[in-house]
């Protein structure tokens, strides 16, 4: 369409060329996404694709509360080791291929079994499915998993139709067939990813655009840039600096709010070698590091205070947090103290730091603080691949880095601070802690997970193999002439009712 | 420094009759006025650089929670930076790193490229048969491929930045020395020396190697501009500098975040970035004109 | 003749496989498994070793390399570790785009380098031929994506003229497509600029010290007629030869240039492959570019040899 517009008009089209074309969203993602299959995937960008694409068994809502999309009710067993899904009846895949019980016993199947699939931990409480009806299945758990419901909000609830999958098997990410509201055009490698209207989708009063498209733009002024010069109606991922220059351009609106992530540093605490360090081994030094920083320093310098300063893995407004563990307060008078006691008085050490311009920023700022409290912290820049795979070797003294979040707390706290647990990279092992994360995660009563939770908490947070800092904002800036559209906490663009006007 | 080598009176025997040439060369090079500018603005951020102690205004480390990217002041005449540290000083320490990158890349690609040209040119025979196939080979890669490969193996630094830029320029100075060999193993006076029985390693050394520097002097230049850029380009990418020492291309990664808000971080390195270039590339290229037979 | 020629491309086949043992051993070398580059979040023990199982990054990496060279020989560069694309696919996405920036760089490298060459030659040491030098250097001097950066606020920014990034195919709208290209074009032809005016001039100042201009000039023709018709007719030979070299380059991808323009060609594609640890789509890439960039050079030998007789002997 848009080609014929210009073709009509010739030339002068170049002086209008940008306008917006009527119900075509263009979005600027901050990287390219890989795999677009569902099952396969690994980046959280390619999440804001997944969710104009596809559809997930269920979703959440603004308060984190789990809502139908193609379930349309649950409930479980007694014994909590039982779901059963009601679904959704009249919703059909891309390829007009029929959603029902069936379908959905193979998509999770595929999800737990696919030798390429990544959601196989996600999912892993759920042993086997069973189609009870033709829209009735039964999720037969191992044992009762509160987190996994919130699982089923994200890739691994979501459905693509099994006619391709079969045909295609892992190659079905160049040519996605989900049942989302926009089915799957064309990719170009970092270039662009184009979506259309899906004629036939369930729900398909609530989306108005005839096309999506989205385009990596890496750099984050030029995404700017391009947002307003007009070659896109919106972007993800706003640097915080940049907030001003967005509120102060009549022609574009921001929406934020803080995501399910955290940002912090994590400490090499076992009994590999590059853990031999007082930092490793001395509670009383981890303590004197967190007392030397000020976090909302640290958040006014690097973010202009725009980000949520935090202490867990979880951000203070959520209904998880450890309230018996406020974050603390600066006290470099303490910290020295502190490492006096331990014998570390000019204590030194490393923190490896990926090299992008931001993280680099914060290490910048905390070495300043510390070099406050009398310790020499070394950055040890580092690529992303490279600080990976240091992390998994235990090659490190600390090392900077974060987490992009799950609605379920299990998501952000389990799978790091477990003994033996698959990101548990700092060696950090602790049975009281291991037993409140189990129970936690095997009781559905919201009021005892939360007394778990802080019981955990409690702990953890005075071994410190994880120190908290921050938690990051979602950051989307948008044109003025689209309406409708509401930040989610989980960093996705939900496109129900939203429109150019 | 460099341009003395040339006109040391004690040159070997073989070139007492570009002596001479020598004088006219330098006074040629006097006369292109835009060489003497550059070398004028070369020995200017020379100055800087040694000076960095002496006349930087703060430390260029420390950083003021509360002068967070403020615009040129009084107190910070070139503003402060993301988190508060003086711009100038920082530029003026960064003048090293990039000077040294430049400097020391070259180096250890003439360290390494002459000798080898002068084996594969001198020896012929299969080992300038596979000396230059390697040579081809790696010219044929793309050369900040090369670079940031050899920099991401070599894990992000300064110092690993420079070896990977060396490295990566090492081709060039292969094939200018080796074709410069060949040129002169024909003139007569290098034939004259064989036919009195000069040992090889004489001949390449006191009669070939001399010829070869001329042109080598100038590529050396250019190539210094070229890995200033190089560096520039690294610590772009995050693969030179490492904070919270500065250079201007580490500050220019960083000020793109920024350029909105405060352009002067990405303006003053960019300029410095190219004034420096420049300075080499005017006297690189009006020193190539000076040596050129052909112009008079 | 022919002879001399048959034997350099039969020495482009042994450089080409260096050139791929080169890029191989390097990307083996660097710290960073690719197997967790890929599973970035994810890396579960379980998903690590179902990667390295599938990509066969668990064997030894010369039984690695055999496979990729046993597979490239018979045409297959594999596919894509982060995106599973067949890297061929990929290549075939890319060139255009890398083509048509490296054409219209060099044709903006031309229309500034030519004309300044045959100005500060004819007017040799004069204002002219300084300032058209520095002009020119100034251009080589400047780091790309500084002046790619400084573009995009201006013209994107400040003045809304142009598109900040983003590619349109041609065959789309080609006026969207011109207008994306343009800002890229200029900052790369501005950076070779330089060098086709070095070229051009040098190659006009030794043409017009011929014998035969010389003849023309006493002939009386004027001076116009002499320079354009006679003395850059010869000169234009030498150039265009240099040009074919540059345009090698180019080739390989402006790595920066595409980065600050999100322009999806070569060069942005191998720097995120290198980044990502995508061996294949770095080999395969690099395959592709140096074995244009040794024909370039083949061509460009050829050119060379056929319009100088002298180098026959």
């Amino acid at each position: 369409m848009r080609s014929r517009f210009s073709l009509l008009i010739g030339a002068a089209a170049l002086t209008f060329a940008g306008a917006a074309q009527a119900q075509h969203l263009r979005i600027g993602l901050a990287e390219d996404p890989d795999l677009l299959d569902p099952h396969q995937a690994r980046t959280f960008v390619g999440r804001l694709v997944f969710t104009a694409l596809c559809d997930k068994l269920v979703d959440i809502d603004a308060n984190l509360k789990i809502v139908p999309r193609l379930a349309t009710e649950w409930s479980v067993s007694e014994d909590g080791k039982t779901v059963t899904m009601k679904l959704r009846h009249g919703v059909t895949f891309h390829d007009g291929e029929k959603f029902d019980a069936a379908a959905a016993k193979f998509n999770l199947e595929r999800a737990l079994t696919l030798p390429e699939s990544r959601r196989k931990s996600e999912i892993a409480a759920i042993a086997t499915v069973d189609a009870v009806d033709d829209y009735t299945i039964r999720l037969n758990l191992k044992e009762p998993s509160s987190p996994l419901l919130s699982q089923l909000t994200d890739r691994a609830g979501m459905m693509v139709s099994p006619k391709a999958a079969k045909e295609l098997g892992a190659n079905l990410a160049n040519k996605p067939v989900c049942s989302g509201p926009f089915k799957f055009v064309e990719r170009v490698q970092n270039d662009r990813i184009v979506l259309e209207r899906f004629a036939n989708y369930w729900d398909k009063d609530k989306y108005h655009f005839d096309k999506v498209t989205f385009q990596p733009i890496p750099d984050a002024t030029v995404r700017l840039a391009n947002l307003q010069s007009g070659q896109l109606d919106m972007l993800e991922r706003l640097l915080p600096t940049d907030i001003a220059a967005v509120k102060a351009d009549k022609r574009l609106n921001l929406q934020a709010i803080t995501s399910l992530g955290y940002a912090s540093f994590s400490i090499n605490v076992g009994n590999t070698p590059r853990a031999n360090t007082p930092v490793g081994k001395d509670p009383r030094v981890r303590e004197a590091i967190e007392l030397s920083i000020d976090r909302e320093i640290l958040n006014q310098v690097v973010f202009n205070g725009e980000f949520t300063v935090g202490n867990q893995p979880v951000a203070p407004t959520n209904p998880f947090y450890a309230k018996t563990m406020p974050v603390p307060k600066r006290d470099v008078a303490k910290a020295k103290e502190l490492l006096k006691a331990a014998g570390v008085p000019n204590l030194s050490f490393e923190m490896q730091v990926p090299n992008d311009t931001q993280q680099t920023q914060v290490a910048q700022v905390l070495q300043g603080m510390m070099r406050e409290a009398g310790i020499d912290m070394k950055i040890v820049s580092i690529e992303f691949a490279t600080a990976l795979q240091n992390q998994t070797k235990r090659d490190y003294v600390t090392s900077l880095i974060g987490w992009s979040g799950r609605p379920d707390p299990d998501g952000n706290i389990h799978v790091f601070l477990h003994t033996g647990a698959p990101l548990d990279e700092t060696d950090y092992s602790n049975a009281d802690v291991d037993k409140h994360l189990d129970a936690a995660r095997t009781t559905y009563d919201v009021a005892k997970r939360q007394e778990h939770y802080t019981k955990a908490a409690e702990q953890y947070l005075k071994d410190r193999p994880i120190i908290y800092l921050y938690h990051v904002k979602w950051l989307f800036a948008h044109s003025t002439k689209l309406a409708g559209f509401k930040a989610s906490t989980d960093g996705m663009i939900r496109l129900e009712n939203v429109k150019l006007q | 420094m460099a341009v003395d080598a040339i006109l040391d009176p004690a040159a070997p025997a073989g070139v007492v009759v570009e002596q001479s040439r020598g004088k006219r060369i330098w006074r040629r090079l006097l006369r292109r006025r835009s060489a003497v500018a550059g070398a004028v603005f070369v020995a200017f951020f020379v100055a800087v650089a040694v000076l960095a102690p002496l006349v930087s205004p703060y430390d260029p480390a420390k950083a003021d929670w509360l002068q967070v990217r403020k615009p040129p002041s009084m107190a910070h005449w070139m503003g402060t930076d993301e988190i508060g540290r003086d711009v100038m000083a920082r530029m003026i320490w960064g003048a090293r790193a990039s000077l040294l990158a430049g400097v020391v890349s070259v180096t250890i690609a003439l360290m390494i490229g002459v000798p080898v040209g002068l084996l594969s040119g001198y020896c012929r025979g299969w080992i300038d048969h596979v000396l230059q196939r390697i040579t081809d080979a790696l010219l044929a890669c793309p050369f900040l491929i090369l670079a940031i490969a050899l920099a991401a193996f070599l894990g992000p630094s300064l110092t690993n930045a420079m070896i990977a830029i060396g490295i990566s320029t090492v081709p060039i100075f292969v094939r200018l020395t080796r074709g410069q060999v060949l040129a002169v193993a024909v003139e007569d006076y290098v034939e004259a020396a064989r036919a009195i029985g000069n040992p090889h390693w004489r001949i390449a050394l006191r009669h070939v190697f001399p010829n070869v520097v001329p042109p080598l002097l100038v590529q050396a230049t250019l190539s210094i501009a070229a890995a200033i850029l190089a560096e520039a380009s690294l610590s772009f990418l995050g693969l030179g500098q490492q904070p919270p020492a500065p250079s201007w291309g580490s500050m220019l990664n960083t000020a793109k975040n920024f350029l909105a808000q405060a352009p002067w971080m990405a303006i003053w390195p960019g300029m410095a970035i190219c004034a420096v270039v420049l300075g080499f590339n005017l006297f690189g290229d009006g020193l190539r004109d000076a040596l050129d037979p052909k112009e008079t | 003749m022919w002879g001399y020629f048959l034997g350099r491309l039969a020495i482009a086949i042994p450089t080409l496989f260096i050139v791929t043992i080169i890029v191989f051993g390097l990307q083996h070398l660097l710290p960073g498994d690719p197997a967790l580059a890929l599973l970035g979040e994810d890396r579960s023990p379980e998903a690590y070793e179902q990667v390295r199982k599938q990509y066969h990054l668990d064997k030894p990496v010369p039984v690695q390399y055999a496979m990729w060279i046993g597979n490239a020989l018979t045409g297959d560069l594999g596919a894509s570790l982060r995106t599973k694309k067949p890297v061929a696919d990929l290549i075939a996405e890319k060139l255009p785009v890398t083509v048509q920036l490296a054409l219209m760089s060099m044709a903006i490298a031309l229309l500034i380098g030519i004309p300044t060459g045959i100005l500060s030659a004819v007017r040799r040491n004069s204002f002219w031929d300084y300032a058209a030098n520095v002009l020119g250097l100034s251009g080589q001097s400047v780091p790309t994506f500084w002046l790619g950066i400084m573009l995009i606020l201006l013209f994107s920014v400040r003045w809304g003229l142009l598109p900040a990034s983003g590619y349109v195919s041609p065959f789309e709208n080609l006026g969207d497509n011109l207008r994306a290209m343009i800002m890229p074009a200029f900052v790369l032809g501005a950076a070779l600029a330089a060098v086709m005016m070095r070229h051009t001039r040098g190659a006009m100042l030794s043409v017009l010290r011929s014998d035969y201009v010389r003849t023309a000039r006493a002939k009386g023709l004027n001076e116009r007629r002499v320079v354009l018709r006679h003395a850059l007719r010869n000169a234009l030979i030498p150039i265009i030869t240099l040009g074919a070299l540059q345009l090698g380059q180019l080739l390989s991808g402006a790595v920066l240039t595409e980065q600050v323009f999100t322009i999806p060609g070569f060069g942005k594609l191998i720097v995120d492959a290198v980044f990502n640890r995508d061996y294949a789509v770095v080999q395969g890439v690099v395959l592709v570019t140096a074995t244009a960039y040794i024909m370039l050079n083949l061509l460009a030998d050829m050119t060379y040899f056929l319009v100088n007789p002298r180098l026959r002997g």
